[in-house]
């Protein structure tokens, strides 16, 4: 099957600093693939690369096969890639269908907000992730924290988002909120999209993705099946970059080696 | 728990709460009507008959028409984050600006100095606005700063024009918009006009909701608005049109100031509820970051919002200066904390995100009236300003107590 998305030897250089160095990641439809490392590791700057924040040095990233340049933001969801950001970036005052049309509402003919249509189509769209929603008059800083994940997931949704970029979706959340979140993840894997997870807990990642990828140092560790590998092993390539054969990826630096 | 929470609730308050619920009423709203409701009852039993009277509300309703033209601007700029102190001083300047260009620049009594010069009032204050605007969204200078520049600034403008000479008397075509009425007929028209649209809109409504499988109110409930609507139209007319020009038995009907406040108050309603801008408003004053990830240009709603309340303050200009048929340098000192306590009454919150044109409108009225019955009352100037403060405070705790006790 050919990926959805392909971002081959992508290198990015702030002033001196190399935030990511040649590293490559695949995704498939209908896959979630969990991003790990430490802070500073270059996961965010290299999904910021697809979510079009920031733009590559060097390298490739191709959709359905296609070489792409993601110039911004915007270029990004004309492709079909959505990011639900930590911050959740949702307007608090405001109820759950202004939320998911914020910055691309349905006007009527006549150039006015068409609310009913609006209304319409968010009842459809939160009827896919959560059906049991029922609160679409409130602001939505009535809604609980997985009510309020899943109305930044139905944004992406409901622009036919085919690749949703997802940075740390239940680093907020209580426990009975993070299964929701997990329930709203399944939803969307079984939709077919393909979703990229940024995240620290290791017990998420592992209950969610099908594949791992591991960053160090701006580098690639390790790309493998969640089955093939287990905790021990992904923390020692997240701190040390060392690989479940015992050897250390090309370029890592580890700290047994200074 | 649960059966004991879910038995039904006798009392009349949880009653009338689930009423509200039910047909989708802002509460808050309602108990300001009750509060307008009350006051004015307050005084026309206290000054004998008199506040009620024909023509103590045709001079209410103009005293009103200013304060509330320029509150429905102020809910957008609170709602947005921001502030504007320089609505007073910019007034002043529009209307020394105004009577300078149709008295001097042009001929005084020509037949388009008096348009001309309204056109000039309205460009030049939305520039002004939008300037105001401008430095506040591109250099990040907190609004109150540069507002309160504009406060010093406009008024010191207008001085220059004239060196604080007193521009009078204007054009008589420009003095109908402070002081003129559109007679009886007309008046009945523009209340048949307004009825007939309130009933279309309602109409309208229930059928797009129908249309797309919603829940609508209760018949009776949109029946009820509308027979409420009409009934409160069809009383103000009848009102305007008893207050008779003097020894004459032609009634003025609604004065210009007032036919100009319904417009604004028309479009700012639209504006705030059914346009992209007014949404951009409201989501910017809940979350700026959320407003600019989403792809709005943050930087133009602050300007436009800015040189829309500029555009406003010059209508206000042309009505102060229009009744006084002059333009002091002294007109407008004060207005804009009038026009900020309307806003603040009417339920928008000065930390952004909350306010509703309507509520600005009532709370301009609920000011008027207070000071216009004191008035009336024989009251002294000062504890009116004391009394004036008190409702304030009085009516921002409120808030604070309604808000704490609706999450």
């Amino acid at each position: 099957m050919q990926p959805i998305v392909e971002m081959k030897n992508i290198y990015k250089r702030f002033g001196g600093i190399h935030a990511v160095e040649d590293m490559s990641l695949d995704l498939h439809p209908g896959e979630v693939v969990g991003l790990l490392g430490h802070n500073g590791a270059g996961k965010s700057t290299f999904i910021k690369m697809l979510s079009g924040a920031y733009q590559i040095d060097s390298g490739q990233i191709r959709i359905d096969g296609k070489d792409v340049d993601i110039t911004s933001p915007s270029v990004a969801k004309e492709l079909g890639i959505e990011t639900i950001y930590q911050t959740l970036a949702l307007a608090d005052n405001l109820d759950t269908a202004a939320n998911i049309f914020f910055g691309r509402e349905i006007l009527t003919r006549f150039g006015a907000l068409d609310e009913p249509a609006m209304e319409h189509a968010a009842i459809k769209v939160m009827g896919r992730l959560n059906p049991q929603f029922r609160k679409f008059k409130d602001p939505v800083i009535n809604l609980s924290g997985g009510q309020r994940q899943s109305v930044a997931i139905a944004r992406a949704l409901q622009f036919n988002a085919r690749i949703i970029i997802m940075d740390e979706p239940t680093a907020a959340l209580g426990p009975h909120e993070t299964q929701m979140v997990s329930d709203l993840i399944r939803a969307l894997k079984r939709e077919g999209i393909a979703i990229v997870m940024i995240s620290h807990d290791l017990h998420d990642v592992f209950d969610l993705s099908d594949r791992i990828a591991v960053m160090k140092n701006g580098r690639h560790v390790w790309t493998g099946a969640t089955t093939e590998t287990d905790k021990d092993e992904v923390l020692q390539m997240v701190i040390l970059g060392k690989l479940p054969d015992g050897s250390y990826a090309p370029g890592i630096v580890s700290t047994e080696d200074a | 728990m649960d059966q004991i929470a879910t038995k039904p609730d006798d009392s009349l308050g949880s009653r009338l709460k689930a009423a509200a619920a039910s047909s989708q009423m802002d509460t808050r709203l309602l108990a300001m009507i009750g509060a307008v409701a009350a006051i004015w009852i307050f005084f026309q039993i206290a000054s004998g008959g008199i506040f009620l009277s024909p023509r103590n509300i045709y001079n209410l309703s103009v005293q009103t028409s200013v304060t509330a033209i320029l509150a429905t601007g102020m809910v957008l700029i609170i709602v947005s984050r921001n502030i504007d102190l320089s609505v007073g001083s910019l007034l002043a300047f529009l209307g020394i600006l105004g009577g300078f260009v149709q008295t001097e620049l042009l001929p005084l009594e020509g037949a388009h100095s008096w348009w001309l010069s309204m056109l000039v009032m309205i460009v030049v204050g939305c520039i002004a606005g939008g300037a105001q605007g401008w430095l506040i969204a591109r250099f990040a200078i907190p609004a109150f700063v540069v507002t309160l520049g504009g406060l010093m600034f406009w008024r010191g403008a207008g001085w220059l024009f004239t060196k604080g000479r007193t521009v009078t008397p204007l054009d008589s075509t420009y003095s109908i918009v402070g002081g003129g009425s559109i007679g009886e007929t007309w008046s009945w028209i523009v209340g048949l006009i307004g009825f007939a649209a309130i009933t279309f809109m309602t109409i309208w409504n229930r059928r797009r909701r129908k249309a797309l499988d919603f829940g609508v109110k209760p018949m009776a409930f949109d029946v009820a608005i509308i027979v409420a609507a009409g009934l409160l139209i069809g009383s103000f007319v009848l009102m305007m049109n008893s207050y008779n020009f003097p020894r004459s038995e032609d009634g003025r009907g609604i004065p210009v100031p007032v036919l100009i406040l319904i417009v604004v108050a028309c479009v700012m309603i639209y504006v705030a509820n059914m346009t992209r801008f007014g949404r951009y408003i409201y989501g910017y004053g809940g979350n700026p970051e959320a407003a600019q990830l989403a792809g709005v240009n943050t930087r133009a709603v602050v300007i436009a919002s800015f040189a829309l309340i500029g555009g406003l303050t010059a209508l206000g200009a042309m009505i102060s200066t229009a009744r006084l048929n002059a333009a002091p340098l002294s007109i407008g000192q004060l207005l804009e904390l009038q026009v900020i306590a309307a806003a603040v009454i009417g339920g928008t919150s000065l930390a952004g995100g909350v306010g509703t044109i309507v509520g600005a409108l009532i709370g301009a009225v609920l000011m008027q009236s207070l000071q216009n019955g004191m008035v009336l009352l024989g009251v002294q100037s000062a504890p009116q300003q004391m009394i004036m403060a008190g409702v304030l405070i009085f009516a921002v705790w409120f808030d604070v107590i309604y808000q704490k006790r609706r999450v």
